[in-house]
């Protein structure tokens, strides 16, 4: 009977499997010599600085704050950009909501992709940023939520520690779990497509509004 | 909804095959005005800026470095880092195919699709899917596949196929676009607004609201990988514009077709990567979006994930010694854009979905030279040596080039088919025949410098000449650089 089966994964996976060895048997594995640099030799301040400068870069707005201001700050932004419902992560902090007039929709599991494309915009928390590529990285860890609702809203209002901004790249991913999904935001949406001119925004967020926390 | 218009997805096999090859088709594209201004701005726009965005790291040279010993080192243990990523991936909750060649991976698909009663599914831009031609065969079984990515809608709209790696409608202007938009839209899914003018912020928004409706209603999506981590089972796409995010993270089921090269060891070799593919490809810090997603996440994303492994010629390109580092590609296109051949005559050209330097020797290698296309594309360089110096994972593309050119003599002279010298000699007349071309040629080999002194044997119809003999090195200033100077003053 297993002669009528259509698919037969396990023979093209022998069969790929035996020409790559064949194909490599002469083949030795070169040593890596990582010579590149993994810190900036920047303290707190200079991180926050730099952060700050290269997130602007991309033309999101960036504000730095004491950490309580956040909630009149927050208030502030959707108030100014007329964002008129929010949807936050089921953890956010109330506190953080204290001043806003907006309607907030906590994330649940009942809440469809069409229901989140009603909600005007998202406030999430963060895991790591930065500085040198003005970088945020989410994992879906406390006040992050899941991916879904940071992609479909189109004002994205992404708080970010200044304890959490790290130098380089190869900081940022030691401090990454893989296990986790992992979204990089590097500014708002964009598109060169059309004779090279960007674009801010075609499918994701096309506000980007970040805070940073000192 | 109306049926899909076939035009929409004209066939790889048909619209690259039929192609004539390479020098007809430089001649042809070299006589499209349009084309030839586009693709003039635009690989210029991205030279200067990618100079740019890599001249602020001072490490980079120790970057590219780190970059080519990785992929090296990951090419030379393939078969474990294989299995290794598909036991990680396997235990994270992935299902993982392998796919020998195009045909297994398009019925995988195809079947995955259907034991889900689909009709519809959404894709990010994948140079994979397009070389297995998955949209022309899901076409041809009723299954529409959206592109999504805004280039990519616009040649799905077109009835085109793509140009370049990063800008694949490079070669369409903004009003041309308008009138696809206009033209096409309506035809599948919401139309453009009847007020659409050709400003690029007004166009973008158009294919939002085109696309946001098939975001949320479609099930199925498909992607490839810029990256596939063996220790973890991560596969990681890079993007600008949100369309993939979309694609990874809506769709109840995620397709995802991976070449076998795309592997790294460790989840930490991504700190090279990050760093590389950004600079080089879009001449970014950092490109908008990167997800990384490692098998199934209860509640946050695609619960069932589909990996497919796929070889199709990738075995073949890991036999050749020399050949071997054109795997290590990541796809950046910066080889495209500094080359002096690609800036004339456009992708279409090469015939394949993989163009420019690349292309030359990739294409060969996985499918050999008997064929007529991909026997003349070795010969579609000047050998200046720019595109060795831009690649982020220093692809020595002139030696391999080289390498080719001689394969291509050996199988014409033992199947007695036109010569390769024929062949070689056409190709260098259309090189040679416009004196600008051969300039350009010289300017970029002279800047290039140190790179191309290792380019010191020319085979073909010069190999005779040079077997014995090192070629003299390139001079600081070609002959008509310095005329341009002196208008002959020195005399
Ligand atoms: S060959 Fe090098 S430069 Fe060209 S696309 Fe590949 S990685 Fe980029």
């Amino acid at each position: 009977m297993s002669n009528d089966k259509i698919i037969k994964p396990m023979g093209s996976k022998e069969q790929v499997l035996a020409a790559v060895r064949g194909a490599i048997k002469d083949a030795v594995p070169p040593s890596v010599s990582r010579t590149y640099s993994r810190d900036l030799g920047l303290d707190r301040a200079g991180l926050v600085e730099l952060f700050t400068e290269r997130v602007g870069d991309y033309r999101a707005e960036v504000q730095v704050i004491d950490r309580d201001e956040l909630g009149r700050v927050i208030g502030n932004v959707l108030a100014d950009r007329r964002i008129h419902s929010v949807v936050v992560p089921d953890d956010l902090d109330p506190g953080w909501l204290t001043t806003v007039t907006s309607r907030v929709v906590r994330d649940s599991p009942d809440l469809t992709h069409r229901d989140l494309d009603q909600v005007d915009g998202v406030i999430t928390g963060s895991a790591v940023g930065i500085a040198l590529t003005g970088t945020i990285v989410m994992d879906a860890g406390p006040t992050q939520g899941r991916r879904a609702i940071t992609l479909i809203p189109d004002t994205h209002l992404c708080i970010v520690a200044a304890d959490d901004i790290v130098g380089t790249v190869p900081e940022a991913v030691a401090r990454l779990d893989a296990t986790r999904p992992l979204t990089w935001i590097s500014g708002p949406s964009a598109t060169s497509d059309i004779e090279l001119d960007r674009v801010e925004g075609v499918h994701g967020p096309r506000n980007l509004v970040v805070l940073i926390l000192t | 909804m109306a049926k899909q218009d076939s035009t929409l997805h004209p066939r790889p096999g048909v619209a690259f095959l039929g192609m004539p090859a390479f020098t007809e088709a430089a001649h042809i594209a070299l006589g499209d005005d349009q084309l030839r201004r586009n693709l003039g701005r635009a690989t210029r726009t991205i030279r200067d800026k990618r100079t740019r965005a890599v001249g602020e790291l001072e490490d980079w040279q120790d970057l590219r470095t780190a970059a080519a010993m990785i992929k090296d080192r990951t090419l030379a243990d393939l078969d474990r880092h294989l299995e290794q990523f598909e036991a990680a991936a396997t235990a994270a909750g992935a299902t993982v195919h392998w796919a020998a060649d195009a045909d297994e991976a398009v019925r995988i698909s195809t079947e995955i699709v259907r034991a889900h009663q689909g009709t519809d599914v959404i894709k990010v831009k994948s140079m994979a899917t397009q070389e297995i031609g998955l949209n022309e065969a899901f076409a041809e079984d009723g299954i529409n596949a959206w592109e999504t990515d805004l280039a990519e809608l616009i040649i799905q709209l077109g009835g085109d196929t793509p140009s370049h790696f990063l800008v694949p409608a490079i070669h369409r202007n903004r009003e041309e676009i308008r009138q696809i938009f206009l033209d096409r839209m309506a035809e599948v899914g919401r139309p453009a607004p009847d007020d659409l003018t050709d400003e690029p912020r007004r166009l973008a928004e158009a294919a939002r609201l085109h696309l946001r409706e098939k975001f949320l209603t479609t099930s199925i999506g498909f992607s490839g990988a810029n990256f596939a981590v063996a220790e973890t089972g991560t596969l990681v796409v890079l993007e600008s514009e949100g369309n993939g995010r979309m694609c990874l993270t809506l769709p109840d089921v995620l397709v995802s077709v991976v070449g076998i090269e795309k592997l790294l060891p460790t989840f930490a070799d991504l700190e090279v990567f990050m760093q590389v593919l950004p600079r080089s490809s879009t001449a970014e810090r950092m490109n908008p979006y990167t997800t990384m997603w490692t098998g199934v996440t209860e509640g946050d994303g695609p619960q069932e994930l589909h990996i497919i492994l796929l070889d199709n010629g990738r075995t073949r390109a890991l036999a050749d010694n020399t050949g071997r580092q054109a795997l290590r590609c990541i796809r950046c296109s910066a080889c495209l854009n500094v080359c002096p051949v690609y800036e004339r005559v456009g992708g279409h050209a090469y015939g394949s979905v993989y163009p420019g330097p690349i292309g030359a020797i990739l294409n060969p290698l996985l499918h050999g030279v008997s064929d007529e296309h991909d026997a003349a594309l070795p010969f579609a360089s000047s050998l200046c040596g720019a595109c060795y110096e831009a690649c982020p994972v220093k692809i020595d593309i002139p030696t391999v080039l080289i390498e080719q050119r001689a394969e291509v003599v050996e199988e014409r002279a033992d199947s007695g088919r036109p010569s390769a010298e024929a062949l070689a000699m056409r190709i260098a007349a259309w090189t040679f025949a416009d004196h600008r071309r051969l300039e350009r040629a010289q300017k970029v080999a002279s800047k290039a410098g140190p790179v191309v002194q290792h380019v010191r044997r020319l085979p073909g119809m010069l190999g005779g000449w040079t077997a014995s003999r090192d070629l003299p090195p390139i001079p600081d200033e070609s002959f008509h650089q310095w005329w341009e100077r002196t208008r002959g003053a020195d005399r």
